[in-house]
């Protein structure tokens, strides 16, 4: 397999399966994709696109009967997708970290965050407690949370939500992780605080070679923070390019679709589009091409035969006729 | 600084919240006396003047208005004081006295059997969630819920004391004097016998405790934040005990004061199974014989159990939950 050994994260056809009493559900279908250190990935797609379970299968928190089918995980050199319990266990945090979507339910309400942030340091790296006392109000002042030294002893519920998020940051961060799954990290909040959000996390992952898997169905978030983007569809990728191609230039049906409708991406046209109808439900995938049903420029070679996979480095978009579409 | 105030404030609300309480049971208490009659005629015969009744009448206050004498009755139960007992001629303050000890004692280790295992069983059912010992425990919590105390009691009798012949089937055993308290915990029989009634009365509870904790449990570890203890990668056992079970906790801690409450209240069953003498049996000699100071005077005990253990509860409360404390300060000032 063409795995790249330069990249922090390698994924390569990620399968992840539901079983139910009826049929078998994958959520995530033959997925692969690259993350180079202090790369920001961005990851759009609907809601049920698979993208926070693409996530969650890397950090390996699926939780049950979801489970990885088949596929390989890559973090930096070493194999992850087969670890089970405590070896999984000691790899997150210190080489995962996670950022989740509401910073108002992700910290433990009866621990101050600096209880929070201790026992994080403290499990993962070989320092006394002072030293992870030290560190915690390190973490917290490069969030930006001011007077760290006294907030420290706060609880959660004494901080607004972006400050609650910055704290969520400092988390992830603490044990100095290599990679970093952020799952719609600014959905939750203001939209004045989303951009500080978006910068700290740009800046943070910049400084120490952070890779970024940023999951977020705002494509306003996609064209600030991200190096490339993966579009979703139906648990598959459908296109994944430079964000700036992607943007101005999607080449996949669904992605021309998506900026159409999108208007930051469409700045300057006179009307947003719409796709018409809706991404199939799990159990009900057509054959083919699963956008097929949806799509102005479906042939009958889409309604027989599933999409070409979207190779790592080979092509950008999951469609037979990508080079003819604008003909 | 501000903590402690706002913990002093909200101390002293409660406490007056408390006495207000204890008026009001001691109101119903102390009219139970007027529903039963005409204590006057129980006390003079056949062979009675209008000026004998007059004359007792005034000696007993019974002619004063309702609130004097209302306040009077309080006056005398704050002193411990409440009367004769009518059957047993005695002042019922020092029957209280022999008898709280063995209610007291069996409380206490039914409590402490029913929080124990009612938490961790409710622990462990709630991580082993698919696990067949989960199962089997969660099953026969049902029995504990469903079979009424004193079939429980009889059952255990039957099994224990008639057929194995292992434990007593009634009594306190040898008890050791120690100061006023009488304790059955010094001597082997006296722990012997505990062991059945204990059982008995503290069964319902534990089985509540555990099917709380369980589904307490259960909430707790789908939240956001027990994801998010794991995605840190603390171990298994610090998100099931630190994380999880001290969010439990919180809406336990209410429901099992309650509950404990409702431990020396139930008593009274337990007690006539096991001829256990303790208050509760007290109570159930006074009511066939109407007994009224016993009957007072247990109401009133055990309203200021009740009472005294909401404080407790609502303190501990205090403590636990951090939003409780600052909400309120913040609010005060």
């Amino acid at each position: 397999m063409n795995r790249n050994s330069e990249a922090t994260l390698s994924v390569r056809d990620l399968i992840v399966d539901i079983p139910t009493r009826h049929s078998v559900l994958r959520p995530v279908d033959r997925v692969s994709f690259d993350i180079a250190p202090g790369e920001i990935l961005g990851v759009v797609g609907e809601s049920g696109a698979g993208k926070s379970m693409t996530g969650n299968a890397v950090i390996g928190l699926l939780t049950r009967p979801a489970h990885i089918a088949s596929g390989e995980i890559w973090l930096n050199g070493d194999r992850i997708d087969h670890l089970q319990g405590e070896p999984m266990r000691r790899l997150r945090g210190k080489q995962i970290g996670m950022v989740f979507q509401d910073p108002l339910t992700s910290l433990n309400p009866l621990l101050t965050i600096g209880d929070q942030l201790r026992e994080t340091i403290l499990e993962h790296l070989d320092v006394s407690k002072d030293e992870a006392h030290q560190r915690a109000i390190d973490g917290l002042k490069e969030v930006g949370i001011p007077a760290a030294e006294e907030r420290i002893d706060a609880y959660p519920h004494q901080f607004s939500g972006g400050m609650r998020q910055r704290v969520v940051i400092a988390l992830a961060l603490c044990a100095e992780p290599s990679f970093i799954i952020a799952d719609e990290p600014t959905t939750a909040l203001d939209v004045s605080v989303q951009a500080q959000i978006i910068a700290l996390l740009r800046r943070l992952c910049r400084e120490r070679q952070t890779a970024v898997m940023l999951i977020t169905h705002d494509m306003g978030v996609i064209a600030e923070a991200t190096d490339r983007v993966a579009v979703m569809y139906a648990g598959r990728l459908a296109e994944l390019g430079p964000t700036k191609d992607v943007l101005t230039d999607p080449k996949h049906p669904y992605s021309i679709g998506l900026m159409g409708s999108t208007p930051l991406a469409s700045a300057g046209k006179e009307r947003l589009t719409q796709i018409e109808g809706a991404m199939p439900r799990l159990d009900s995938l057509p054959d083919g091409c699963a956008f097929h049903p949806r799509c102005e420029h479906a042939r009958e070679r889409c309604r027989q035969n599933p999409e070409p996979r979207l190779e790592a480095y080979q092509n950008r978009a999951a469609c037979w006729f990508v080079e003819d579409l604008y003909l | 600084m501000a903590q402690a105030n706002a913990m002093l404030a909200f101390t002293i609300q409660r406490v007056f919240q408390s006495i207000v309480v204890l008026l009001v049971v001691g109101l119903v208490a102390f009219s139970m006396f007027r529903f039963v009659g005409d204590p006057i005629d129980n006390m003079l015969g056949q062979e009675r003047t209008d000026a004998d009744i007059e004359r007792l009448r005034g000696e007993l206050g019974l002619d004063q208005p309702f609130v004097i004498q209302y306040a009077k009755f309080l006056g005398k139960a704050v002193q411990g004081d409440f009367g004769v007992s009518y059957r047993q001629g005695r002042p019922v303050s020092s029957i209280l006295k022999e008898r709280a000890p063995a209610t007291l004692e069996l409380a206490a280790v039914s409590g402490f059997l029913a929080i124990f295992f009612g938490v961790v069983l409710g622990v462990f059912t709630a991580i082993r969630r698919d696990g067949v010992a989960a199962n089997i425990v969660l099953a026969t919590s049902l029995i504990g819920v469903s079979l009424p105390t004193f079939l429980i009691g009889i059952l255990l009798i039957y099994l224990f004391a008639v057929e194995l012949g292992w434990l007593p089937s009634f009594g306190r055993g040898d008890t050791v004097k120690i100061g006023g308290w009488t304790t059955g915990f010094l001597t082997w029989s006296g722990l012997q016998a505990l062991i059945l009634p204990s059982i008995t009365l503290g069964l319902y509870q534990m089985t509540l405790i555990m099917r709380l904790v369980r589904s307490e449990m259960l909430e707790v570890l789908r939240a956001d934040y027990i994801r998010f203890a794991r995605a840190r990668g603390l171990k298994e056992k610090t998100v099931n005990f630190r994380h999880a079970l001290k969010n439990t906790l919180v809406p336990v801690i209410t429901v099992t004061g309650l509950q404990l409450g409702a431990i020396i209240a139930f008593a009274i069953i337990t007690e006539t199974v096991f001829q256990w003498p303790g208050v509760g049996l007290l109570f159930i000699n006074a009511i066939q014989f109407v007994d009224i100071p016993v009957m007072a005077a247990y109401l009133m005990l055990i309203s200021v159990m009740f009472v005294g253990i909401n404080l407790i509860v609502d303190i501990l409360y205090f403590n636990i939950d951090p939003r409780l404390r600052v909400d309120r300060s913040s609010a005060e000032g």
